[in-house]
């Protein structure tokens, strides 16, 4: 019998800042992205793209196209027309009723938004390519556009006259319309308040690409696809372009980032394939900065419309939300599911005895919205928390002192909330107590009041928000009951190897978030061996063929417990198979270090590595015990997950200027239990930046033709290391008790929870003005207007003695 | 992001330079660090039939002392400019400017030949070298001449150079021990000015404006208020007086008066000589 030794496990790997498997390849460039495989022979596109946001397509010519040297083919929407065996795929039609537009790959009729694709080029170069894209002569009749949300629910422009309305659906989540009416009767205080959640751009470093390689033999593709979701793309490839699925493998090679952008089904995706199926060669797109603004999905794009009410003492006794959301052109994959995601949320880490949600979502001539960091989560935190502030206003005492009167409190776990939810775990007002003691709350409080005092151009704002957000997506039949067209669950399989390596095949699929490096530890730590000796496959359909990919922090939650208990299942097999060889009863092996020893005999052992070579001979094994050690799993989670935290963030007013600078950011977050922790911030920190650019930066921003006028990223303001602070983390751990890890997820967290911090905290440095709200992004220029008009209001106190006394009475309250 | 074709030819001197530009015509530009003539090509903004690369004509990158004044060679890149000790003693506004413009990427790159050439109202060397009363060298098929900075800039994205002459040389005079100050307003590090104000204070002032007009230009309504005896605040109330500044996403007209009227009181208070 041959023995290999597997190396050492050292200490407990679980919990350990163990640095990234990832990173080298990615620092050195060794990693391969889509536009970095070079496919000889590979022809490539070039979209040629509508330049209006609505009109009529009249003809479109590609002769002069097709007379450019090397150019291969160019067609028109109506030329591919019968390439489609479906349109491209909406999987959320969240009503029965739920109006859907016609949506192909290349518009035939109408082009719908700027950016819309009408005609393809096909060249053996890039550059012959966008040269002869620039030679399809297109005529357009253009009809007016309509950007605006409210604008678009008059219909007086129809973006799809065949639905006869901009209206895609109404959705309601509203348990006793009654109750909350009585409680707005009989309130002490109510806010009312609107905000807007502008477009977004998610602006993922990497854009999008995908290359399609027809097999040599047999006619079936390698399609290679910057995505988030390779399984969910394979099958919607087959459904959209006809090509049996057993035909087609997807691989997602390295992926520079998505946020959700890459959680989609393209149209230029299904037209590569459908290409390289009629040319019978290799076809490539790799996208341009300003397509990514323009035909990217956007995020966000809300008008919310928030209520609440409250007794005399603040405590919220209704929460009331009516809600716009802008579909953009059409609907994308879960375009229309966004706000639902939301919905639930609205009442906040707070106890809320009733609740009413309504939204209706329209169809504007700009890019389609989806998914993008957060989806519908942000929004809803935002609403909840910019407007908790202002009650706190209303009722007169501070917005940490708001937040402690409404919190649900520690005990009450597992909590049904009024709208329906069974939140798993959580201590929110610990979280707060934590993120003020690690900020220097209080010296802060008073060096704010210092420079109010002394009437300099340079005024601090201190804002707070105490998120929380449901993630772990999803259990299935949650999902059923929202009419989501696909499951939640996740699939994992370890097998132990003949030589005690193992192989772990997942089906998330990681762009940035440090799987194989987690997973690894997941694994490592249950067997007792070296993260090292284990070996993680993901992003192609090929080699892990079951998955539901990466989105929604799903992917530990969900993934990762999927990864737990397929490992416990191959440690189970292996005691079975120890124990035969040892001849001792199962339980009284015990398996640490990588090695299974008898209780109270600990020289009779035998390695992991050891069984794994037994179970690969098969020449002892027990009587109808199967060769090799493999299990998989696949784990449908049975609640979400949520996941909370106190951030706050300081802001630096210049009253002369307008200009917000963000000078400090202190987050505290509950992710449950902790796999790695140096992940945990880098996800914390990337998120709250986000989250930040939401409030300070960034805006996808439209004329009234429709235009996108931030369509480089000149114009659209993706803040660097040099526009943040250094982020200060902690954390508070409260596990999760839905799955074996006890983990929650934290890939939204920073984004969500960052947004109203911030907003909360300029609206505080202009409260002197007596300025309540500033829309997003805060831009300089909105905020020198906001003090204006204030200052020609009448209502900036020139003596600053009724700051003064508000501010006093805050603070008094909060010591109290 | 994929440009136009062009043809390629690399200059081996100015005169080969001014040579190419003479055959080739208004088909041609010159390429010296290509941060802002590439990213137009890129956007197929700008298409020009011919590129002539002066990238490489290493002779024109010098910064010396000659007299009274500091010459700084056309392809003196703005990290060299940065960090001149030359210019650091005598021309402290101008190291520093070069110091704000973009990134450290663009800083290795940009040039400012290229900067003064492109004649972008909104780019930062352009003002400092009217602030300073800069003059600049162009050689054409006829020879040198020299053009004040206040006659340079002729137009949006327009200057008094010729489409056959090659900007070789942009002469400063000292300003040792002056008071100076440069005032760049935007949201993000790496932008552009929304507005900027440099300013020199040495007995008389030079105030110059970013971004407030069609052209780099000076703010002669708050020098001549100066001159006549106006306080700080008061000649800085003055900034915008008889501009059109542009509107874009970033700001108004009216916010970007505002912003001048701001940012000069700042400037020339931190200019103030210290005596
Ligand atoms: C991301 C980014 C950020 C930037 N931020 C700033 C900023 O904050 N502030 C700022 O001021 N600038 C900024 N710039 C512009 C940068 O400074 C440019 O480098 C500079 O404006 C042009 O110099 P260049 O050498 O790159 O010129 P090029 O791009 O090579 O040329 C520009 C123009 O000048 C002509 N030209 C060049 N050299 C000569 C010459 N010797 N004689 C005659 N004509 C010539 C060219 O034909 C062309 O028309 C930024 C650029 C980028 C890409």
């Amino acid at each position: 019998m041959t023995t290999v030794e597997a190396s050492a496990g050292g200490g407990p790997v679980l919990g350990t800042r163990l640095r990234r498997r990832e990173d080298g390849a990615l620092l050195t460039g060794e990693s391969r992205f889509v536009a970095d495989l070079a496919v000889p022979g590979a022809l490539h596109l070039a979209l040629v793209r509508s330049p209006h946001a609505l009109a009529r397509i009249v003809d479109v010519d590609v002769s002069g196209a097709l007379a450019m040297p090397g150019v291969v083919a160019a067609f028109s929407g109506a030329d591919l027309r019968d390439e489609w065996a479906g349109p491209l795929p909406c999987g959320w039609p969240v009503t029965a009723e739920m109006k859907q537009p016609a949506h192909l790959p290349l518009a035939v009729e109408r082009a719908c938004y700027v950016g819309d694709a009408v005609a393809v080029v096909v060249a053996t170069s890039e550059y012959a390519a966008h040269d002869a894209a620039d030679a399809v002569t297109v005529t357009y009749e253009p009809l007016p556009a309509v950007v605006d949300l409210e604008q678009a629910l008059t219909d007086e422009v129809v973006v799809h006259p065949e639905l006869g309305t901009n209206v895609a659906y109404t959705w309601e989540l509203a348990p006793d319309d009654a109750a909350v009416d009585a409680a707005f009767a009989s309130a002490a205080h109510v806010v009312d308040a609107r905000y807007v959640q502008q477009r977004l751009i998610p602006a993922a470093m990497e854009p999008r690409g995908v290359l399609v390689v027809p097999e040599p033999f047999g006619g079936s593709f390698t399609v290679y696809s910057a995505t988030q979701i390779p399984h969910i793309l394979r099958v919607m490839l087959a459904l959209t372009a006809g090509v049996p699925e057993t035909d087609l493998r997807v691989v997602a090679p390295a992926v520079g980032g998505g946020f959700g952008s890459k959680l989609n089904v393209y149209a230029e995706e299904v037209l590569a394939l459908a290409l390289a199926r009629r040319l019978r060669r290799p076809v490539r797109w790799i996208e341009e900065r300003t397509e990514n603004a323009q035909a990217t999905i956007q995020g966000r794009g809300q008008i919310q419309h928030v209520e609440l009410a409250a007794d005399a003492e603040g405590k919220v006794t209704a929460v009331r939300v009516r809600l716009t959301a802008d579909m953009g052109a059409y609907l994308q994959l879960v375009t229309p599911g966004i706000p639902l995601l939301g919905a639930f949320l609205y009442s906040g880490v707070y106890d809320v005895p009733a609740y009413s949600f309504r939204c209706t979502s329209v169809f504007t001539t700009a890019t389609p919205t989806d998914a993008y960091r957060g989806a519908g989560r942000p929004e809803a935190t935002y609403a909840i928390e910019r407007a908790m502030d202002t009650l706190a206003r209303r009722v007169g005492v501070a917005p940490e002192e708001i937040r402690r009167r409404n919190f649900i409190g520690p005990d009450a776990f597992p909590y049904t909330s009024v709208a329906g939810l069974v939140y798993d775990s959580g201590n929110y007002a610990g979280a707060l107590d934590r993120c003020l003691a690690l900020a220097g709350y209080d010296a802060l409080r008073a060096e704010q009041q210092r420079r109010r005092a002394a009437g300099g151009t340079r005024q601090l704002g201190i804002g707070i928000s105490s998120y929380f957000e449901m993630c772990g997506l999803a259990p299935s039949r949650v999902l059923a009951s929202l009419n989501y067209t696909a499951g939640g669950w996740e699939a994992a399989s370890v097998r132990i190897l003949p030589t005690g390596k193992v192989e772990v095949v997942t089906g998330t699929s990681p762009h940035g978030q440090g799987h194989e490096t987690s997973w690894a530890m997941i694994v490592a730590d249950r067997l007792g061996i070296s993260p090292d000796d284990v070996d993680v496959i993901h992003s192609d359909t090929a080699r892990a063929p079951y998955g539901l990919d990466t989105y929604g922090s799903r992917s530990l939650a969900v993934g990762g417990t999927a990864v737990a208990m397929a490992t416990d299942r191959v440690v189970d097999k292996a005691r079975r198979l120890a124990a035969h060889q040892l001849e001792v009863a199962e339980e009284d092996l015990e398996l640490a270090g990588g090695v299974f020893a008898v209780r109270g005999s600990p020289d009779r052992t035998m390695a992991l590595a050891a069984v794994a070579f037994e179970a690969f001979t098969a020449h002892d094994l027990p009587d109808g015990m199967e060769p090799n050690l493999e299990a998989s799993c696949h784990f449908d989670p049975p609640n979400f997950t949520f996941p909370f935290g106190t951030h706050l963030a300081v802001v630096e007013l210049d009253t002369d200027t307008g200009k917000v600078s963000l000078v400090a950011y202190h987050a505290v977050d509950d992710c449950g239990v902790q796999v790695n922790p140096m992940i945990v911030e880098g996800q914390v920190h990337g998120g709250v930046v986000q989250g930040a650019a939401q409030a300070l930066w960034e805006e996808a921003a439209y004329d009234t033709e429709g235009n996108l006028l931030s369509a480089t990223l000149m114009d659209y303001l993706v803040p660097s290391a040099a526009e943040v602070p250094s982020i200060t983390t902690a954390s508070t751990v409260t596990p999760s008790p839905t799955n074996v890890l006890g983990v929650k997820g934290v890939g939204e967290a920073g984004t969500i929870g960052a947004a109203p911090a911030v907003i909360n905290a300029v609206v505080d440095a202009l409260s002197p003005f007596g300025i309540e709200d500033i829309a997003m992004p805060a831009s300089p220029q909105r905020v020198w207007r906001a003090i204006e008009d204030a200052r020609r209001r009448g209502t900036h106190p020139t003596s600053t003695a009724a700051t003064d006394d508000t501010t006093t009475q805050a603070t008094s309250t909060k010591e109290t | 992001m994929i440009p136009a074709r062009f043809d390629y030819r690399r200059a081996g001197s100015t005169d080969e330079a001014v040579g190419l530009l003479t055959e080739h015509g208004d088909d041609a530009k010159l390429l010296a660090g290509g941060h802002s003539l590439l990213p137009l090509m890129k956007l197929r903004l700008a298409a020009p039939a011919v590129l002539i690369d002066i990238g490489r004509l290493s002779d024109l990158s010098y910064i010396r002392e000659e007299g009274d004044a500091v010459v700084v060679g056309a392809l003196t890149r703005h990290r060299d400019i940065e960090v001149s000790d030359v210019l650091g003693r005598h021309v402290p506004l101008l190291a520093h400017v070069a110091g704000q413009i973009g990134d450290p990427q663009v800083r290795h790159r940009g040039t400012i030949g290229g900067s003064l050439a492109h004649g972008d109202p909104a780019s930062d060397l352009p003002a400092a070298c009217l602030a300073l009363g800069a003059s600049i060298t162009a050689v054409g098929p006829t020879g040198s001449r020299t053009i004040a900075a206040d006659d340079f800039f002729t137009g949006f994205l327009e200057t008094a150079l010729r489409p056959d002459e090659v900007l070789t040389e942009v002469t400063l005079p000292k300003a040792t021990g002056a008071g100076w100050s440069f005032q760049k307003f935007n949201r993000r590090a790496q932008d552009w000015a929304i507005v900027g104000v440099a300013a020199v204070r040495n007995g008389t002032a030079g105030v110059a404006l970013v971004n407030m007009g069609s052209t780099p230009l000076r703010a002669r309504a708050v020098e001549e208020a100066l001159a006549s005896g106006a306080g700080d605040a008061e000649a800085a109330d003055h900034a915008a007086d008889g501009l059109e500044p542009p509107e874009d996403l970033n700001a108004s007209a009216e916010y970007r008066r505002h912003l001048a009227r701001v940012l000069v009181r700042r400037a020339l208070q931190e200019a103030r000589p210290s005596t």
